[in-house]
């Protein structure tokens, strides 16, 4: 450990404390912080209305609450898990804290456009909620037409204006992204020995910049439509409200691709970090990254395959969506073949990373089920949909924010956490998620619809162990609010590279100086560059 | 030398941002030209029908305008390479006048339409056949070129602030120029497709 | 670029436009909205090659602008696959 603390030496944290600088940052590590103060609290929100839905499904006619408020729960903890929490969280901060760090920069190209970003998102989100506590919208967070431009009565305009707010905060960030990644690498750094998460992020981006434009428009029509009480999905006029859902889900397909992908970069750095091994078949996991984000586009119609629209087309959509598996399995292989004979330390980091490989691949494979015609028809609309993307959304994507949080955390803050409790933590996250979503698997596969607050009597016994695990899932995600926060003011100073990892931001300090770096790092060699075993 | 290469570095680097929003942009309209194209498929008489409701004339001279306004701006950008600050300024000025032009032609179009009952929602009224497809027509070309208005008000304000202030003329003019070309297939797609039903 | 190639471009695309408003008042049998189409991606070629500089630009804006039309071209042709096949394959079931 450095015999200097942390309060004697300058960073990027204490060169300045005044509210004025972090509020006018444009240091990327500041808006980092931001975002994940902003994201966390958003997380709470969403949570809560995720624990009003399993409360009142306790009972198979439950009735905590009337049906109309049970839409707009499901439709709350819809928006703002997809909107303010998944799509932004690893992207927006430890994206943002990362990629100048990893590429050898001093920041992003565009430094204040970043900090709009974050504007745009508060904007966004403190709009949003205000929507949904003051009347709330019932549409769930697809706003399928036409209930959404005609039949609802809640607030359709203001929660469409809210996320095609927040839509620019995502743009403005994989602008920033794509433009870095391009034009600010060290000297010697080419693409293919950028670290994984870089190649994760920069499909990340290229995914946000093409689909988000669609949603935006989108979300006009709707608001316009209510607003004039005509428009493009009115049947009244021969408008095809399936209009709405293509492209609706020519965005919110790719959304989910948003999510993942980052995650997938955080995988494979924590396996690399923990096997002390380069990530096997690296090449294939880069172009892996790039392919699901083009093919990725190509899979929207699996959304619609009951929704009336041409089998012609579902025909199509499910060949493609078989095909956008191909990649993702690429990846989980690779990921495997890195921890075999590799040097495993089964620090924290990397039990998530081990629980998002099997629990994505668990969510993967149900994917698979679901972009079959014949099984869709079945389990559309069913609790199956709801367990298979929470699989890979939480099992998945919230594990690999959880392993990059504590991954990065010393580099991030300069101390370290308790192992102990962030491991008890870990353990309570994974159990707790499997105990709450495996079951709906089943209420799924046995009929049970998604969306609706009563079910037959024969469904409670597994509404009840869901609602039972998502209380034991609430209390993984509590501890390491605290004991992350406690590391804050108790935890042992970190050196530069605790992990003994290999990146250029294991190379400056922890916490980083505000300009990154004393002197223009210069890259010579591969990433994970370990040493042969 | 150095500083030379870390200018057009930067410049670069804009030019790159900018090319990577105007990707965003293609994308926003995009919705919308898809919108379009579904609707003209199932409905090819009466979107033929609303087409011929429009003026073409005016959608002639909006064109033409909007071409020699791309012209312009590049003599703007080429004034500014050779460092001649007045003749910059003054084509920046009739870039402007001319995207005003534009915008008033439209108001005017807009203007006809609401005297004509062809504005779905705040003043329809059409009553034949097809009356449904023509407003979905309307529809379209409301919110299409309302879209390209919003884009091109703004071309124009940046234009102007452009005037007085020192900015990346070569990324503003790539926004004025997607502007363009934007007009430049909504002039087919919403006033040329009548003609011919 | 040249003062002469903005001319001679801005001139070309101007010819253009009322070459294709001229066409519409003719009748091409069906070919009508491809030729106007085809006339309008050419002038729109013409501003991204020379008045937005692709011409003299490197790989990296090249891609970001053929990118942004081909996933327009995602966009719309998926969509279009949806709308135009409804009456081919009957739903099962139904």
């Amino acid at each position: 450990m450095s015999t200097l603390t942390l309060a004697s030496r300058r960073h990027y944290l204490n060169v300045d404390f005044a509210i004025r600088s972090w509020l006018l940052t444009t240091d990327h590590k500041r808006i980092a912080i931001l975002y994940a103060l902003s994201i966390t609290f958003m997380f709470v929100f969403g949570g809560f209305a995720a624990s009003a839905m399993r409360l009142e499904l306790l009972q198979p006619d439950g009735d905590l609450v009337d049906p109309q408020t049970y839409n707009k729960l499901f439709t709350t903890h819809g928006v703002i898990m997809v909107w303010f929490f998944l799509i932004p969280s690893i992207p927006s901060v430890l994206g943002n804290f990362l990629v100048p760090l990893m590429i050898g920069a001093r920041d992003v190209a565009f430094p204040r456009l970043n900090l709009l970003s974050w504007y745009i998102y508060v904007v966004g989100a403190l709009f949003t909620i205000w929507v949904l506590v003051d009347g709330g919208v019932d549409t769930g967070w697809t706003f399928y037409t036409p209930f959404s431009t005609s039949a609802s009565t809640t607030n359709v305009v203001a929660t469409a204006l809210g996320v095609f707010i927040v839509g620019f905060s995502s743009i403005l960030t994989g602008l920033n992204f794509i433009v870095t990644i391009h034009r600010m690498r060290a000297p010697g750094l080419t693409w293919f020995r950028l670290p994984l998460f870089l190649w994760s992020l920069y499909a990340t981006s290229v995914i946000m910049l093409l689909a988000t434009p669609v949603l935006a428009i989108t979300l006009l029509l709707v608001a316009a439509e209510r607003v004039l009480r005509v428009g493009f999905f009115d049947p009244a006029l021969g408008g095809d409200p399936l209009l709405f859902q293509n492209l609706f889900w020519f965005y919110s397909h790719p959304a989910v691709y948003i999510m993942i992908l980052p995650g997938m970069g955080v995988t494979s750095e924590l396996i690399a970090a923990f096997a002390r091994k380069p990530v096997f078949g690296y090449r294939y996991v880069a172009v892996a990254s790039v392919a699901i984000a083009v093919l990725g586009f190509l899979v929207w119609g699996h959304h619609m395959f009951v929704s009336g629209a041409s089998a012609h087309a579902a025909l199509m959509f499910s060949v493609l969506s078989y095909l956008v598996a191909i990649p993702s399995a690429i990846k989980v292989f690779n990921w495997t073949a890195t921890l075999f004979r590799g040097a495993i330390e089964f620090h924290t980091p990397l039990l998530y990373a081990l629980g998002f490989i099997g629990l994505f691949t668990i969510g993967g494979l149900t994917g698979l089920f679901l972009a079959s015609l014949a099984v869709d028809v079945d389990v559309h609309g069913t609790y199956f949909v709801v367990a298979h993307f929470h699989y890979i959304m939480v099992g998945g994507m919230v594990m690999a924010y959880m392993g990059g949080l504590h991954y990065w955390w010393p580099k991030i803050t300069g101390r370290l956490y308790d192992e102990m409790w962030a491991r008890v933590a870990a353990v309570t996250i994974f159990l707790g998620f499997n105990l709450t979503f495996f079951p709906q698997y089943i209420l799924g596969y046995l009929g049970m619809p998604r969306r609706y607050h009563s079910y037959p009597e024969e469904f409670q016994i597994l509404n009840v162990l869901s609602t039972a695990g998502a209380s034991i899932l609430a209390v993984g995600y509590v501890l390491p609010l605290v004991y992350l926060l406690a590391s804050l003011r108790w935890g042992r100073v970190a050196g530069p590279n605790p992990w003994d990892a290999r990146g250029l931001e294991w190379e400056t300090s922890s916490p980083p100086a505000r300009d990154n770096f004393l002197a223009q790092p210069v890259v010579s060699g591969p990433p994970y560059d370990y040493p042969e075993r | 030398m150095t500083t030379l290469n870390a200018d057009i570095a930067e410049r670069e680097t804009a030019e790159l941002g900018m090319w990577v929003f105007l990707a965003t942009e293609v994308m926003l309209f995009g919705g919308l030209f898809t919108a379009y194209t579904v609707y003209r498929a199932i409905y090819p008489v009466g979107f033929a029908e609303g087409s011929r409701l429009l003026d073409l004339t005016l959608g002639t001279v909006n064109t033409v305008v909007l071409i020699v306004s791309s012209g312009t701006m590049a003599l703007a950008v080429s004034a500014a390479r050779l460092g001649q600050r007045r003749l910059v300024r003054v084509v920046l000025v009739a870039t402007a006048l001319l995207g005003l032009v534009f915008l008033a032609i439209k108001a005017l179009e807009y203007q006809h339409h609401l005297a004509e009952g062809l504005v779905p929602g705040l003043a329809w009224h059409y009553s034949a056949a097809r009356a449904n497809e023509v407003q979905l027509f309307m529809l379209a070309y409301f919110a299409m070129t309302g879209l390209h208005a919003i884009h091109l008000t703004i071309a124009v304000g940046l234009v102007l602030f452009a005037t007085w202030f020192r900015t990346r003329l070569e990324i503003l003019a790539l926004y004025w120029h997607f502007v363009d070309v934007i007009w430049i297939f909504l002039l087919p797609l919403l006033y040329l497709f009548g003609l011919q039903a | 670029m040249t003062r002469r190639t903005y001319l001679v471009v801005d001139a070309a695309v101007l010819l253009l436009a009322l070459v294709s408003v001229a066409l519409a008042h003719t009748d091409l049998h069906g070919f009508n909205a491809a030729a106007a189409l085809a006339i309008a991606a050419t002038k729109a070629a013409l501003i991204a090659i020379f008045f937005m500089e692709l011409k003299l630009a490197g790989p990296v804006p090249r891609v970001v602008a053929a990118a942004s039309v081909f996933w327009l071209a995602i966009l719309v042709v998926g969509t279009m696959d949806d709308v135009l096949t409804r009456a081919w394959l009957p739903i099962p079931g139904k």
